[in-house]
């Protein structure tokens, strides 16, 4: 019955784990051949391979996990996939009903544990209402704001028969999230736009989560009206970095004019991004100047933590698609004047240059690496995945993104050991295409493990990592705010990467020259098959630019020259 | 200000025509939420109040449609104008949650709470403590030699002072109930 649901919810393919309580769902997984299942070698491992695969598709992610320590193993990314607001379902075994509440072997109380960490969870008591539950387990992962959902399914309940209930006939009625954006706040927004001297749009994951159509209204909002734009981490690939109106990443590692436009405009349009502490840094001197709009699908995101002068509440794309119709009814009006000084200002902006470093010598850049890499691959067909840390917003600032769905990252948690698994899940759902995870060394090493996953199911997966034997990030910090006590932020006794490859039974690659990284990076992706790349990189690099905590957007750091004292006493206590 | 009702399905709402202003001042607010009557239910509730740090200073919930599965949760919580808006917001994205109204500002409304008191004592004490009950038209719902358990209804600042005038008069232990409130009128 479970997995009949699945299928008729167009699941091809499902992330998990067997073990004792689910083994009769194991054993009907075991009878048909519709559905892929990818045994990985953890359960943390199985929900960021489904965050993966439901982050390059657009459709639900799923993942099965037994009882008790398969559940708790779910947790980390449950919690990932809400913070991102990514539409996975995790179905979990738990001990019979007879049984809960017995303490009984691999008994956890998965509901109640996974409560707060998931938008809906069930526990399924009688196999009548079974596969009902899963069709709008379904229906809440993707609708509005998507997220996780679980379903916890006791084993006699998987045992038992009963009548199936087909997609169309479970009730999903009373949850239905609007949809439609308000008229009369659009068209307050349109006549914003119309007047605007310095306008920005600052976009983020929800236009990617509303689908490939609301980038393309994005796009050609942007280009019609000639708007620069900025994106979070979440919502690269939204508008192609080639664009005109590119201006970068924002956030506490963006790009300064993307911040600094931020900073001095006069009219924000936040599209399907949530002001997130790494975007707005210090609140109090947050965009001072500007009338703010933002569009949301979740009205608790509105206002939560930037005032809001023109909130409205709906779908990205047909909101934007509401903003081109009303726009172009009105007669396409932007402030030309006001328009063109302000391009002038990003451009006096753009010169700063505040990407460029200096690749000097004979040790690697990890900026280089990334550079390098972008440069042999852009053309590519290809889906980036990355770890947490330094390489993770290296990877945001110098590749490029031409379309969405194309960056899988752990934004909101930053879960260390997101990437691996994450690949795995893309690869997966697109065979063909080159599938890279940028990766620290340490961040790697969290779930290195499902390399035994990549080998098996021949996924030829490339860990392109950043080692600087450090945990890169952890030292910056403690660089810039703790007196350069790099308390536990180095990583000793590592393994050697080549090695570690060839015993998983995949290709190992090194590279530690500059004038090698091209020939390697070529190497690594015409091999077919998963690689590790142990690109060893200077180790005391710091990312920039940096808004330091407890500042506001113009007062980045560019460099090196520039810390010296940069974080006061306050800023210390933030995160 | 407006206010927000988050009806669910409902395409009519413009959910933020108010503009909440992001003052300091603490406000007293009686929310009504209409819920599927389903296991957690109320768990979710209480979880989102203590994961987000949010005060309640009063919860009730029973069944109210046996039928249709529906519970009613009232929650008396007290925060700034913005913290009292994301509550309100936060509720309503929460799957079985079907409507949430904010009873301080969408007009008059009836606030009533059940209150049960054990008061003992003898001589005027006992006496002074039974007086007073029928002056606040509380009733004696048990009875011993030495003592009293007087039940009494009422708005929550009545059973607030009933309470204090019981106290000298050897107030023993206090049940509460809790608010319950519906808006005034037809509607």
């Amino acid at each position: 019955m479970v997995v009949q649901a699945l299928k008729d919810q167009g699941v091809d393919t499902v992330f998990g784990y067997p073990g004792g309580a689910v083994l009769p769902i194991y054993d009907e997984i075991f009878q048909q051949n519709d559905i892929r299942h990818v045994l990985v070698r953890h359960e943390q491992g199985a929900v960021h391979a489904a965050e993966g695969y439901a982050r390059s598709t657009g459709k639900v992610g799923v993942a099965l996990v037994t009882s008790g320590p398969g559940a708790t193993n779910a947790v980390t990314g449950l919690t990932d996939a809400l913070l991102d607001s990514i539409p996975i379902i995790v179905l979990s075994g738990q001990v019979p009903t007879f049984m809960i509440g017995s303490d009984a072997f691999q008994e956890a109380d998965t509901v109640g544990i996974t409560r707060p960490c998931t938008k809906h969870n069930w526990l399924a008591k009688d196999t009548e209402t079974l596969s009902e539950t899963i069709h709008q387990a379904f229906h809440v992962a993707r609708s509005g704001r998507p997220g996780p959902v679980l379903v916890d399914i006791p084993k006699d309940v998987q045992f038992a028969s009963a009548d199936y209930t087909p997609p169309q006939a479970a009730k999903t009625a009373h949850y239905q999230p609007q949809m439609k954006g308000d008229i009369e706040a659009i068209t307050e927004l349109v006549e914003a736009i119309e007047k605007a001297e310095r306008p920005v749009f600052y976009t983020g994951g929800g236009v990617i989560n509303s689908g490939p159509a609301a980038s393309q209204l994005l796009r050609e909002l942007v280009e019609a009206t000639g708007i620069p734009i900025t994106s979070t981490l979440m919502g690269l690939g939204a508008y192609p970095a080639s664009g005109a109106q590119w201006l970068g990443m924002l956030g506490m590692h963006g790009l300064y004019e993307a911040n600094m436009a931020m900073h001095d405009c006069d009219l924000m349009i936040n599209v399907g991004a949530r002001f997130d502490d790494r975007i707005t840094g210090l609140i109090s001197a947050f965009s001072p100047k500007s009338k703010k709009a933002h569009i949301d699908i979740d009205p608790s995101s509105i206002n939560k933590v930037i005032k809001t002068d023109i909130p409205i509440v709906g779908d990205v794309g047909h909101v934007l698609e509401d903003i081109l119709k009303v726009w172009k009814a009105r007669g396409r009006k932007t402030n030309k004047e006001g328009l063109a000084k302000w391009h002038a200002q990003i451009t006096q902006w753009k010169k700063v240059d505040c990407l460029s470093f200096k690749q000097e010598g004979k040790i690697i850049k990890p900026q280089y690496a990334l550079q390098r890499l972008e440069a042999l691959t852009k053309d590519m067909d290809r889906y980036i995945t990355t770890e947490v840390g330094q390489h993770q917003m290296w990877a945001a600032q110098y590749l490029g993104f031409e379309d969405p769905n194309r960056w899988m990252t752990s934004g909101g948690l930053g879960t260390m050991g997101y990437g691996v698994p994450a690949s795995i899940g893309v690869q997966m759902a697109h065979k063909d295409s080159l599938v890279i995870n940028v990766a620290g060394e340490a961040s790697w090493l969290m779930n290195m493990q499902e390399m035994g996953t990549a080998v098996q199911f021949r996924l030829p997966v490339k860990q392109f990592i950043l080692n600087n034997e450090r945990l890169g990030m952890v030292r910056q910090w403690q660089e810039l705010l703790h007196g350069e006590r790099y308390s536990h932020s180095w990583s000793e006794a590592l393994p050697d990467f080549v090695k570690l490859a060839e015993a998983f039974g995949a290709k190992g690659i090194y590279c530690d020259n500059p004038d090698d990284l091209d020939d390697a990076i070529m190497e690594m992706i015409n091999y077919d098959g998963p690689v590790i790349f142990d690109c060893l990189v200077e180790k005391h690099e710091n990312c920039f630019p940096m808004i330091p905590s407890g500042k506001p957007h113009n007062e980045m750091l560019l460099g090196e020259a520039s810390t010296q004292g940069a974080i006061e006493a306050g800023g210390a206590v933030l995160v | 200000m407006a206010a927000l009702k988050i009806k669910k399905g409902s395409t009519k709402h413009s959910a933020y025509n108010l503009r909440p202003n992001f003052s300091d001042v603490q406000e007293t607010h009686t929310l009504a939420v209409l819920v599927d009557n389903e296991p957690g239910v109320l768990a979710r509730v209480i979880g989102l109040f203590s994961g987000r740090g949010y005060n309640i200073e009063s919860l009730t919930v029973a069944e109210v449609d046996h039928l249709g599965h529906m519970s009613r949760i009232t929650i008396v919580t007290k925060g700034t104008p913005q913290v009292i808006e994301q509550i309100k917001a936060q509720l309503g994205r929460i799957v079985p949650v079907h409507e949430v109204h904010d009873l301080t500002v969408e007009g008059a409304a009836v606030e009533r709470e059940l209150g049960l008191f054990k008061v003992s004592g003898v001589g005027d004490k006992r006496i002074e403590a039974l007086r007073l009950a029928e002056i606040f038209r509380a009733n004696v719902v048990d009875s011993t030699l030495e003592s009293f358990v007087f039940e009494i209804t009422g708005a929550p600042e009545k059973i607030d002072a009933f309470a204090e005038l019981m106290r000298p008069l050897g107030l023993v232990e206090v049940a509460r109930t809790g608010v319950a409130a519906l808006s005034r009128g037809a509607q």
